[in-house]
């Protein structure tokens, strides 16, 4: 199972802490990744998170929003959460500027399973936005490199100006995971692949399968055919991790937007084990 | 606890002191709340004196149907169960879950200091107890316990009354949650003509009976008020088949059942506001005109409600037929695998409320029976 790294339960739930836009980095079209530092000591000493939790951001007067934190857990002091703007509380995010203060309640949810994936290939299959989630855990594996076997990222975007964190594919590349992007629609200068990023699961080998764990973040219909080819390929359902998204309000398991099904993705998830819940993936409207 | 125990703590409570019981928990600095008549229809409120209570009167229910009527006689309990639950003190309506103030260093959050009003409940229904214990399973079962809930549910004093009568909408039997008040209380009442068979359920309740004008009952009020309670079981009409109830949610759907409620169903969350286990609810911001202070509001929210699944890219349950069918499968379904217990305590709020009479056990009935139906569920 994944761990889960609750805030504290004994402090109330809906208290949030101050933080600090320290810095902003622009990364592709109408997205910005926000370092964040927290005002009060003692609780940027407390603080820590596990690979795919998520904070809560609350920008008073406007709300709050469930936002993936993006960032190294290893490296303490650094918080990161790359946004995209979609609605009320990311547009004012975006407006906001470096030095703004602002809530945030967290970390919430559960995370990628490292410890499943020790001593087997790991494959990172993600789309567009979806990197940014997954950031934390790559950012682990490679730490912990001689702990695992193959490393692959395997990544879509719509035009190759949508891939996120370019810069960094090189180091990736170098620490020991191979990185492989794919675009939907190419620009003239575009050397790689075209097409959705199954493709690339099935056209990739595949030497140990049943030792092989898949980390896949993006939308529901991509991840259900990211586990369709990989269960095809013959990797075991019980090792294929999904990252879901629901509307989420409270963030602890007490509003009931998120379910899907029995599960709260934001208690039980967002992280949750394919075959728990590949019963409802094509489930319209559930 | 078993039928010989019970009756061992029994005594005889008059008429004439049930307003005592209210004045000794209003001494106590308790707020007592209890059934009460406004606009046509028992709810419940703040009462100070028996003559609140809606003495004489009764509620005729069915699908979409519900009318008070004078009884003919004075019965203080005489009715079932209206379109309020206990959740709007445990889990009120509308809360501040937490306030933020712009100072000079930035934003600061803060939350608000636990609500100290200490309520006594009186009047609570076997399938409300049971609704309680739903809620408390909610709400403070972790990992994350909720202040507000926790706090209020931690001070209150229950005082259940035993139903003596059943509404052609009830189905608690099916629910295995009443009609008889078994735990959760810690007074509970039965009613014959001239006053009440008082039970203590708790340490507390011992201790106000001892401070009541009680005496002991006799074998003919015991009897009698035997009889009354069997009458609520031996009304009721409805009935819901709850075996393998989760599995055949679950597996169905995609049933074409969902597709015909949904064309029935208005949306209207009238049976999410009136559901005694219904959790679910939305936090606004709600500003001072300064842009400066801001209050987080919780609301009841509804999955009813278009915007209650809404993100990014549209709202994943975007048709009525899709959000009965959250509503449905989460009360009787996936409820067992996140709280271990039905959502559903058969109180039939739903059917009354609903403005088009759909009615839980018939859908149930006809999604287990091959959609006939008239021949497997709803009423007999």
């Amino acid at each position: 199972m994944s761990g889960t790294c609750l805030a504290s339960p004994s402090i109330d739930p809906w208290l949030a802490h101050t933080v600090r836009i320290a810095s902003i980095t622009d990364e592709v079209e109408d997205v910005a990744t926000y370092h964040l530092e927290f005002s009060d000591p003692e609780s940027a000493k407390s603080y820590s998170f596990l690979p795919g939790q998520f904070n809560m951001l609350y920008l008073p007067g406007v709300g709050e929003a469930a936002i993936s934190i993006s960032s190294d857990p290893a490296q303490e002091g650094t918080l990161d959460h790359t946004v995209r703007i979609a609605g009320n509380v990311t547009g004012a995010l975006a407006r906001a500027a470096v030095g703004d203060t602002f809530g945030l309640r967290g970390p919430f949810g559960s995370s990628w399973p490292i410890e499943a994936c020790l001593g087997g290939d790991v494959i990172l299959v993600t789309g567009g936005i979806g990197l940014a989630p997954l950031r934390p855990a790559i950012y682990e594996l490679l730490n912990r490199k001689s702990e695992f076997g193959t490393l692959s990222l395997l990544y879509g975007a719509r035009h190759p100006f949508g891939l996120l964190y370019p810069s960094e594919y090189a180091d990736w590349e170098q620490r020991g995971m191979s990185v492989n992007t794919t675009v939907d629609r190419a620009s003239p200068a575009w050397q790689g692949n075209v097409g959705v990023v199954t493709q690339l699961l099935d056209r990739m080998p595949l030497p140990n399968p049943e030792e092989t764990t898949v980390l896949c973040c993006g939308p529901e219909v991509m991840m259900w055919y990211t586990a369709r080819s990989a269960i095809g390929r013959g990797i075991p359902a019980d090792r294929i991790w999904v990252s879901l998204e629901r509307n989420m309000n409270c963030a602890i398991g007490l509003c009931g937007h998120c379910q899907f099904g029995p599960t709260f993705v934001c208690k039980d998830g967002p992280v949750i084990r394919y075959d728990h819940v590949s019963s409802f993936l094509r489930v319209e409207g559930f | 606890m078993n039928e010989q125990q019970l009756s061992e703590s029994e005594v005889f409570l008059p008429k004439s002191e049930l307003q005592s019981l209210i004045d000794l928990l209003r001494n106590d600095g308790m707020t007592v709340v209890g059934p009460t008549i406004d606009q046509q229809a028992i709810v419940y409120d703040e009462i100070t004196s028996v003559d609140e209570l809606p003495r004489g009167w009764t509620d005729r229910q069915e699908p979409g149907k519900y009318r008070l009527e004078q009884r003919d006689d004075d019965a203080t309990f005489g009715f079932v169960v209206g379109p309020h639950s206990w959740k709007k003190y445990l889990f009120p309506p509308l809360t501040t879950v937490s306030t933020a103030e712009k100072t000079d260093q930035g934003w600061q959050m803060q939350t608000p200091e636990p609500d100290s009003t200490r309520y006594a409940f009186l009047g609570v229904r076997a399938c409300e107890l049971a609704a309680i214990a739903v809620q408390d399973r909610v709400f403070t079962g972790g990992p994350y316990i909720d202040p507000v809930y926790s706090n209020r549910r931690k001070n209150a004093f229950i005082i259940a009354v035993n139903c003596t009568e059943a509404a052609p909408t009830c189905f608690c039997s099916s629910m295995n949650t009443g009609p008889e008040c078994r735990s959760g209380f810690d007074l509970a009442l039965t009613e014959l003509d001239d006053g009440f068979v008082v039970q203590a359920g708790s340490e507390a309740g011992e201790t106000l009976i001892a401070r009541l004008n009680t005496s002991e009952i006799t074998t003919s009020q015991s009897e009698t008020a035997g009889q009354a309670r069997q009458q609520a079981v031996d009304q009721q009409s409805r009935h819901m088949n709850t075996d393998g109830i989760r599995d055949l949610l679950l597996g169905s759907l995609k049933h074409p059942r969902w597709e015909e409620v949904g064309n029935r169903c208005l949306g209207c969350t009238n049976c999410t506001m009136v559901c005694p286990t219904c959790f679910c609810s939305s936090v606004e911001d709600v500003t001072a005109l300064s842009g400066e202070s801001v209050e987080r509001k919780r609301h009841w929210d509804s999955c009813f409600n278009l915007s209650f699944s809404y993100i990014s890219h549209g709202t994943t349950r975007d048709t009525i037929s899709h959000r009965y069918r959250q509503w449905l499968t989460h009360k009787l379904a996936s409820w067992h695998d996140q709280f271990d217990t039905s959502g559903c305590v058969g109180c039939g709020r739903c059917i009354t409320w609903c403005p088009v009479g759909i009615d839980l056990t018939e859908e149930v009935a006809a999604i287990r029976g091959n959609g006939d139906s008239s021949q497997s569920g709803g009423q007999s």
